[in-house]
């Protein structure tokens, strides 16, 4: 490698250099300002301008033509530009969302910034993964800050408990998916995901590789959690504080899943037969867990957990079609589902009251008296994630659905409208609680950042011209994986 | 020739190292018997040209692990007579681990069978014109550059999360400051009192 060979891949890496450069020099500033409350007040600044920035590079890099670095250890195509764009952004509204919070909670530490961003750089190398040990690294990245976060809140119990069990878990997860990826990697002779295409086209029965496939899907879908690898959402994002159940709900979620479709689309494209097989259980299990076990949830963190859980089903059904098609409805679907959650989680974290958050669904009865706007927001949002006809989360579902009828997947995508039926009753439930219920009480008045996301997600849910320049980029995005 | 004969010395003062530190009445000794055992193996590795990995054994094991081994062994008021109580009732049994073990070890390696694209791989560890060390330098810090600075990015994560889950700023904890210290005057803390001679100082 020379100097110039080197220069040439940075230059594909500029938001990862930025992003990684930046969370050590914010570290080192907040290490070096005086006073916790001010470092943290200052380091939340600066790493959501970071995040903004670095948005606005992929959107720039965008513009060029992409390629492979290290060797083909990273890729950098429209598929990967586009998901760091929405991660960037993902990453951004999360700190917006947590600042006041965490200033609330006693909590505003310089930390919480610099190891969102160092997550969010983990999940950027997540999505341009092209070698194994890329996406491994990525991922342990990522889920390690993660675990942290979720026990950020180190003096409760809750938040103890939730990062224990996520360390625990997403530690097996992480085992499972190095002993997959070791067998992959005997039987094809090559981590990198161009050498195991190859392996994959010409011995698409190779028992050891399938063994492999096997593995590295189940350590992934632990990341989307998806059934049944879901165990831990519930627990974590009710134990977890609610900004950073936020922040799990939104990009890793979306980056974890744009690496689970390159894996699958990619390495193992030759084997479609195989992993088919694996998506459609993971879908139907995932769907039928999240909607049936969201139906008795009094806790709205709970309910969050399980909807996502029950949305990943969705998305697998997408995903399981094996098409070009089937690939950005995925990104599709992911990028609404982003956008809904982070307003749900806006409205949850304006649920305060004078003796501190609350985070029953009873406590939201009669808000549509108290908070009007609020609870007009999370109507349009509830309803968007749901689904409802009109919503651009309808939108998401019906691209989904028609790229695994396509791919001629009927008797799934029947499974899928069934429990997507069953589904709309909690989010229904959500909203009669707003709307019909005597108020109980008022809730104090929103934190600016919650509030304005809340609102831009609620206005985004109910415009319909959304869904047209989203579909644009999307298409844009996904052309050239699969086929 | 020579080398041969290294092979032989050397292993047989790992294989009776081992056993000292397993029967060795003392623990300290055991320890130092272990440290003899991991020097002899990384004589073994250099003898198989592996030059890099004899060193990592040599500054892993014996620099860092066996040294906490016997940091543990000199702190702890262990009876380890009380522990080696049972050696000679238990030793039917652990024989017969002992055996088994080998044997799965035996069957493992007569089954082996090399991969097809192993052997070509062996024909060459290294470059001709390069020592081991340099080689695999060239391999982690060009080749797999990305991946070493990841890692590098991992631990950092690592480092950063067991301070924010851990560290307490306690109030009323008296710190050194040497700043303080370097800059105290001595006219700051040293009087000089006159007093006079038989009324004392109360």
């Amino acid at each position: 490698m020379t100097v110039s060979t080197l220069l040439a891949d940075l230059q594909l890496l500029t938001p990862e250099l930025v992003l990684a450069v930046g969370a050590m020099a914010l570290l080192l500033i907040g290490v070096y300002t005086k006073g916790e409350a001010k470092a943290a007040q200052r380091i939340m600044t600066l790493a959501t301008a970071l995040l903004v920035v670095t948005a606005g590079l992929s959107v720039w890099m965008a513009q060029g033509p992409g390629g492979t670095a290290f060797h083909g250890a990273f890729v950098l195509d429209s598929f990967a530009m586009y998901a760091k764009t929405v991660v960037y952004l993902a990453g951004a509204v999360a700190l917006v969302l947590a600042g006041q919070y965490l200033r609330a909670e006693q909590l505003a530490r310089f930390e919480y910034p610099v190891l969102v961003t160092l997550a969010v750089l983990g999940m950027s190398f997540m999505v341009s993964a092209n070698d194994l040990i890329t996406l491994y690294l990525g991922l342990e990245l990522q889920s390690l800050a993660l675990y942290v976060l979720a026990a950020f809140n180190r003096d409760s119990l809750r938040a103890s408990e939730a990062g224990l069990k996520y360390f625990v878990l997403g530690a097996l997860s992480s085992g499972l998916l190095l002993y997959g990826a070791s067998l992959v990697y005997g039987f094809s002779g090559s981590t990198s995901f161009d050498a195991i295409a190859v392996a994959a086209a010409e011995g698409s029965q190779n028992l050891g590789l399938v063994f492999g496939l096997v593995f590295v899907v189940a350590g992934l879908a632990f990341k989307i959690s998806a059934a049944p690898f879901h165990m831990w959402t519930p627990d974590v994002y009710e134990g977890a504080p609610t900004p950073v159940a936020a922040f799990f709900a939104t990009a890793p979620k979306l980056a974890a899943m744009v690496l689970l479709a390159r894996v699958l689309m990619e390495p193992f494209g030759p084997m479609t037969e195989q992993w088919q097989q694996i998506t459609m259980v993971m879908a139907v299990l995932s769907m039928a867990f999240g909607s049936f076990g969201a139906l008795m949830q009094s806790n709205i963190k709970r309910l969050m957990g399980y909807s996502s859980i029950g949305n990943m089903g969705y998305v697998l059904v997408g995903l399981s079609a094996g098409t070009a098609l089937g690939l950005w409805s995925v990104l599709f679907y992911m990028t609404l589902y982003v956008i809904g959650v982070a307003g749900a989680f806006a409205v949850i974290l304006s649920m305060r009251r004078s003796e501190g958050m609350v985070e029953r669904i009873e406590d939201l009865a009669g808000l549509s008296q108290t908070r009007p706007a609020l609870a007009w927001s999370m109507t349009a949002l509830m309803f968007s994630i749901g689904g409802m006809p009109f919503m651009i989360g309808f939108f998401g579902k019906l691209f989904v659905f028609y790229a695994a009828v396509q791919a001629g997947l009927i008797w799934l995508v029947i499974l899928a409208v069934i429990f997507s039926t069953i589904s709309i009753a909690y989010y229904l439930r959500v909203i009669k609680v707003i709307w019909f219920d005597e108020p109980s009480g008022d809730f104090l008045p929103a934190p600016t950042g919650a509030a304005i996301i809340s609102r831009i997600a609620a206005l985004i849910a109910v415009s319909m011209p959304v869904v047209g320049i989203i579909i644009a980029l999307v298409v844009n995005a996904g052309a050239g994986i699969g086929g | 020739m020579l080398s041969a004969a290294a092979f032989y010395i050397l292993s047989a003062i790992a294989v009776i190292s081992a056993l000292m530190v397993v029967i060795a009445k003392n623990p300290v000794r055991a320890v130092l018997f272990l440290i003899l055992a991991f020097f002899s193996a990384a004589g073994l590795f250099v003898l198989l040209g592996a030059e890099f990995l004899a060193m990592i054994l040599v500054i892993v094991y014996v620099g860092a692990v066996a040294v906490l081994f016997l940091f543990v062994v000199m702190m702890l008021d262990i009876d380890f007579a009380q522990l080696k109580e049972g050696f000679i009732s238990h030793a039917p049994l652990g024989g017969l681990v002992a055996i088994a073990l080998a044997g799965i070890l035996a069957t493992t390696g007569l089954g082996w069978v090399s991969a097809d694209s192993a052997t070509s791989a062996l024909q060459s560890p290294t470059p001709e014109d390069m020592t081991n060390v340099a080689a695999l330098g060239a391999l982690i810090y060009d080749r797999y550059v990305l991946f070493f600075q990841l890692a590098g990015l991992v631990l950092l994560v690592a480092m950063i999360g067991a301070i924010v889950l851990t560290l307490r700023h306690r109030d009323g904890v008296k710190r050194q400051d040497m700043h303080a210290q370097v800059n105290r005057k001595r006219e700051d803390s040293v009087e000089i009192v006159d007093i006079k001679s038989g009324e004392g100082i109360g």
